[in-house]
Parts: structure tokens; sequence; C-alpha cells
């Protein structure tokens, strides 16, 4: 595509955010970044420390810089560019927001950031070094876990907020198909309220309570259980922002159309619908759950191939079907036609290819004895560095390039394009290097979330040391790569003023209308319900029916 | 709603795929009884406090015990930060079958033999069995692979096979 095509685009579609919504989305999305550089120096250190290259100084505990990379960037960065995004979204499509949901949502965010800063205090002073995962009966600072409700409870704020836009413009435009990025915002957030129902029980109910000394035991087996019913939908939350890029942003950013609004929306439901009854396929290699309920969970996650290869074929026929117009002819002639020079497609689209292998690994750790070969092992932290650090995070860093200047009013210019480029090159040949060590040696069995040891010169375990090394290097790429983004994002505010296009990709016209059943979200909700206690009543019933007197809480750091 | 007919033949052979794929894992699971680990089928649910689960049998004498002609069972226990029974005291014939036993008196741990199928986690309050064979000779390392605490990475014995 041409400069001039681009341009003339940008004017028809010469959106401006209102200052204020503009101001939210930039807030999020800087503050996102923040927390990505403070978790990327806490992973580069880390990536040192098990390659035997660096010790840590001044009684730095390498468990500690994993708790804060796995919190900054799992659970903060993806956070709250999920909401500047979704904010942005809802903001272009069903205008500009309401007072008092900008009100909510600014509530929500110093809820969450109140929440982020208390906690990162405290895992570098040591209080709280128990991973993001903070397996009970481990006992943090009670002051963790309050952190940890203010960013819940900010999350929560800000979807409400989102809700009361939603139903607003419905109530305003009855019989109206609302706008798909906000009908996908919805369903995002609706994953997200439901799952992080099971966290907030586990922190509410179980480890404050024991952290502040009200109670002596817990019930390891339902808080693992009730993590990692949080746990697994985690991962889609972190992905359907990134779909939503895929279906409704790239197919403008290429110049083509929408394949289908209703297979985009029935994809998005069915993900709401199977990725929260799965939390089992986590604990497959454990104790206290029958074996029959653990294969259950199991053939209820793979439900998700369905709308993952839906997603697969919309995308490469939107490409093909844009190539195609464009004159490009054979089998895969269309291929040439994408705009590889363009950050706003080719970041996502390096993404998307990395997704392919990331879900083949993501298909053998769920796939219940086969997962006996490689559960916690690096190839698992090798699998979410493909996923949520290559498909998701790449995504986020081409919106961002778009996003930024969107909410600030300034153009997007074709120096930083280049530089976007090259920060997406290094980024995926940093994770080519990081995770290819990590799946190969964790094929041979090295352990995840482990400091530097040769398990007394072990020859096995000395003969996984040049993979460490490997992913050190990579480590240090990923680094580079971060380095560049921070530049280029500096850059990106002071860009020149101007119009950016926030790229919002349209159905051909003559396609069929999308049925109204898809918008009844009472009645999603509702089999969401059904699902959850189909898959979870039973076992559940049983670990505290059968349950000892609990484990009594303990710091072990 | 409508659908591509390409999609709709797509989707036809994903979703075949995946029904092979699911009962190909069934039949692993339920009729080879490539289980994973679990707790003990029978029993099992007389759950003592973890602290005291060393004063608890089987866990009171962790160690190899035959139960039957080439058949084992090997009680383990795993504490912040190391296994009971320790180091070079483990030593298994050569092609016999170990049921393991594993609990936890502190925090979650792991336990995995790297270069076999062991591998499993060991929740306080709870116990966990799983089988295998070893049919190789030689010195293999056990470690634990979930995050325990500051020692977690000295947490490691070893098993010979002879």
């Amino acid at each position: 595509m041409t400069d001039t095509v681009l341009a003339k685009q940008s004017e028809a579609d010469g959106h401006r955010f209102a200052p204020q919504d503009g101001k939210l989305i930039l807030a999020h999305v800087l503050f996102a970044f923040g927390a990505l550089v403070i978790g990327a120096i806490a992973g580069l250190l880390q990536g040192l420390v098990r390659g035997g290259i660096v010790t840590l100084p001044a009684g730095i505990g390498y468990y500690q810089l994993l708790t804060a990379h796995g919190v900054l960037m799992a659970l903060i960065f993806t956070t709250y560019f999920i909401f500047g995004f979704i904010w942005a979204s809802i903001a272009r499509t069903l205008g500009d927001l309401m007072p008092q949901v900008r009100r909510m949502a600014w509530v929500g965010f110093a809820l969450m950031t109140i929440g982020t800063l208390l906690g990162t205090v405290l895992i570098l002073l040591n209080q709280a070094t128990v991973l993001y995962t903070f397996y009970a009966p481990m006992k943090a600072s009670p002051l963790f876990y309050i952190a940890l409700v203010h960013v819940v409870a900010g999350t929560w704020a800000s979807a409400a907020g989102l809700f009361v836009q939603y139903r607003y413009w419905r109530r305003k435009h009855p019989g109206q198909t609302s706008p798909l990025l906000a009908f996908m915002s919805v369903a995002t957030m609706i994953l997200w309220i439901v799952a992080t129902l099971g966290v907030a029980a586990t922190i509410l109910a179980q480890l404050l309570p024991l952290s502040l000394g009200w109670t002596e035991r817990v019930n390891v087996m339902v808080s693992r259980t009730l993590f990692w019913y949080f746990g697994h939908p985690l991962v889609y939350f972190w992905l359907l922002p990134a779909y939503m890029c895929w279906y409704v942003v790239i197919p403008k950013v290429i110049g083509g159309r929408i394949f289908s609004d209703s297979l985009a929306r029935l994809s998005f439901v069915l993900f709401v619908l199977f990725s929260i009854p799965v939390g089992f396929h986590h604990q497959l290699m454990e104790p206290g759950i029958s074996p029959l309920w653990k294969f259950v969970q199991v053939v209820l996650t793979f439900m998700v191939v369905i709308p993952s290869l839906m997603t697969a074929f919309s995308l490469f026929a939107t490409f093909e079907l844009t190539g195609r117009e464009r004159g490009r002819r054979g089998l895969f002639g269309w291929l040439k036609a994408m705009p590889y020079k363009d950050v706003r497609f080719f970041a996502p689209f390096m993404g998307m290819l990395i997704f392919i292998p990331a879900g083949a690994g993501g298909i053998v750790n769920a796939s219940n004895q086969m997962n006996g070969v490689v559960h916690n092992t690096l190839w698992v932290t090798g699998h979410f560095h493909l996923t949520v650090a290559s498909g998701v995070a790449l995504t986020f860093f081409g919106i961002a390039y778009w996003l930024i200047p969107a909410a600030t009013g300034r153009k997007l210019t074709p120096k930083l394009h280049r530089l976007g480029i090259v920060q997406t090159w290094v980024w995926a040949v940093g994770m080519l290097f990081m995770s290819g060590a990590m799946h190969s040696v964790g094929l041979l069995g090295s352990p995840r979330r482990t400091a530097y040891t040769t398990y007394g010169d072990n020859a096995e375990a000395v003969g996984w040391m040049p993979y460490h090394v490997v992913m050190a290097v990579g480590g240090t790429i990923l680094f580079v790569s971060v380095v560049l983004l921070v530049i280029n994002i500096v850059l990106l505010l002071r860009a020149p003023r101007g119009v950016e296009e926030f790229p919002l990709g349209e159905t051909a016209p003559d396609s069929p209308a999308v049925p109204v059943w898809l918008e009844r979200w009472g009645l999603w909700v509702g089999i969401v319900i059904v699902l959850v206690l189909f898959a979870y009543t039973v076992p559940f019933a049983d670990m505290i029916q059968h349950a000892g007197p609990g484990a009594k809480g303990v710091v072990t750091w | 709603m409508h659908m591509h007919r390409l999609e709709k033949m797509w989707l036809t052979f994903g979703v075949a795929m995946l029904a092979v794929f699911l009962i190909v894992l069934g039949i692993g699971v339920f009729a080879n009884g490539a289980q994973p680990p679990t707790t003990h089928a029978h029993g099992g649910h007389e759950k003592p406090a973890p602290e005291l689960a060393e004063e608890t049998a089987p866990f009171d004498k962790p160690g190899l015990h035959k139960i039957g002609d080439n058949e084992y069972k090997l009680v383990m226990v795993a504490i912040a930060f190391a296994y009971k029974p320790l180091e070079d005291k483990i030593v298994i014939p050569a092609g016999a079958t170990v049921h393991f036993e594993v609990t936890s008196t502190d925090v979650v741990h792991g336990l995995q033999i790297p270069g076999t199928n062991v591998n499993m986690m060991a929740v306080p309050g709870e116990t966990t069995n799983f089988t295998f064979t070893f049919k190789k000779p030689g010195e293999y390392l056990v470690l634990c692979n979930e995050y325990c605490g500051n020692g977690h990475e000295m947490m490691w014995t070893t098993i010979t096979v002879a």
C-alpha cells in the first residue's frame, strides 16, 4: 500500500479522541510500559544468573527477582495495556466516554496503581517472594495481598464503567448490532470478572486471613484449585485483546475487510465459555483430584481448539482475499501483497506467526498424561514466552505504535515505523534464542523457576548449562528490544502533531446480518455458570469433605 | 448463521482430528493405565496434619520397601529443602516396578526425575502416587521442580538403579 493511500484513509477516518479520553488511554499505556521496563530488568538479571554469568550483589534474591518479573510482566503490564486498549476501543466505537464512566475508569486506574506500587515495594523488600502464583501455604506480608485486592478491585471498577457505557449505547440504538470491538471488549471483561472471582476467593477467604494470623491453617488443594480456576482464563484475558487487533485492526491496516463479523463474535463467545472450567489441566501432576475429573477438564480444555481454528481461518482468509483483490495470483502469491514495512501490521503479524508453534506447545502441556514429560520444566517457561511474551506482547507493541500517537494527537512517522520494525525483529530473534533453548532443555528435564545450580555437578545437569547460556543471550537480546521500545515511545510522545488513525476494519457491505442471539449476554454467562458447576462441583466438594486439618502458613524465603 | 464452504470443511477436519486425538489420549488413560500421578485409589483419605506426616505410616519409614516379586514401594517425604530418605540411600534393582508414595510436610514441592516420566507434585496434607519401572541401570537425579523457597535449587537427591 502506498503512503498516499494510507494518508487518504487517515483523513477519511479522522477520528480524534476527546482530550480526556486520550489522557486516560495514555495513562494506562504508559504505566503498562513502565511496568514492562522494571520487569525486563528483573528478567535480564534472572537470565544472566541462571546462565551462571553473574551473581546477584547486595543480598538480592533470585526468587525475589522472579516474583517481580512475573507480577510486573504477566499481571501488571498486560492488565494496564489491555485497559488502555479497551478504553480506546470503546471510545472509538461507542462514542466519547460519558463523564460518570470516565470517573469510574480513573477510580479503577487509581486503585490498580495504589495496589501495584504497594505490591512492588513489598516484593523489593523481600516481603512477598511467593511468585505471581503465590501458592499456599506460603505466607507473604498481608499488605501484599491487600495490594493485589486493590489491583483486582480496580479492574472491576473499570469493567463496571465499560458495561455502563455499553448498556447506554444499546439503549440508544435499539435493534442495532453493537460495534464488533465493543462486543469483543465486553466479552473480554466478562471472562475477566468470572475468572477473578476465583483468585479473589482464595485471597480473601484463605491467604489474607492466614497472613494476618486470623487462621493458622489453609486447605492447600482448595487454594490451588481456586488459583488455577483464575490462572487459565487469565491467559485468554491476555489473548482476547490481541485477537481484537487481529480480527478488527489488521484487516483495515492491510486495506482489506473483516472476513465475517458473526464468526468473529461466535469465536469470542466460545473462548469465554471454554477457557474458564478447565483449571485442572494445570494440576494434572498433583494429588487430591480424581483422574476422571482431570480428564473431563482436559477434554473441555481442548474445546478452545475450535475457536482457535476459526480465528486462524478468518485471519488468513482476510489476507488472501486482500492479496487477490490486488491482483496477486497463485497459491501463496497473496502473501507478497502484505504491508511488511508497516509496523502496525508487521509486529502483530510476527506475533501471529510465533503463536502457531506456541499453540502446538500448549496442546502438549494440556495433554493429561503427556504433561508428565514437560510439567514444571523450562519447556513451560518457553511456551508462555511464545504465547504471552510474543503473540500477545508483539501485538500490543504493534497497537502502541499507533495508539500512543492517536491518543496524543500526533503522527506515526516513517522513521518511527522503521525503528518499530527493527524493534520487532530484535524481539523475535531474542525470543527465538531464549524460548528455543527453554523448550529444548525443558525436554531434557531442566526445571523452571530455579536459580543457578548444577545439582552437585551432576553430569546430566551440567549438560544443561550450554542451553542456559543461550537463554541468557536471548534474554539480553530481548532486553535490547525493550530499550529500543522505550526510545520509540519517547520519540512517539514528541512526534509531529497530527491525526493518527485508529484502524477500524469493516465487513463487506453484502455480508449477512449478525444473529441477535450472539448479544444475549445473560445466556452466555448462564452457560458459563453451568459449565463451571459441571466441571468443579464434584471434585471441589470432595476436596472440602475429605480435607485434613490443612497446612500451617510458612515463610521459606 | 452463514459460514463459508471452505471454513466448514476446515472446521469439520479440525474437530474430527481433535476427536481422534482425545480418543487416543483417553485410551491411553483408561485402557492402558497411563494415568497422571494421583492420590491412591483406595483409602488415602486419612490426612494427618502435614507437620505430623513423619510420625504417621507410611511416612514414618521413608525408603524403599519390597512388596512383591520385583515390585517395590518407595516412600519419600519432601521437606524444605531436602527429600527423605537422604542421598545415596535408595538403590533399586534394574527392571523393578516402583510405586512412589510422596508427601510434603510444609509447602508444595515437586519431584521429578529427568530422563524419565516421573514428575509429580508433593502437596502438604496429601499423598501422591505414581508407578514407574526403572529399566536402565544408572544414577538418577531427583530434583524439586516447584518453587518452594530460598533453598529450592538445593533440593535434590539421587536414586541408584543397579
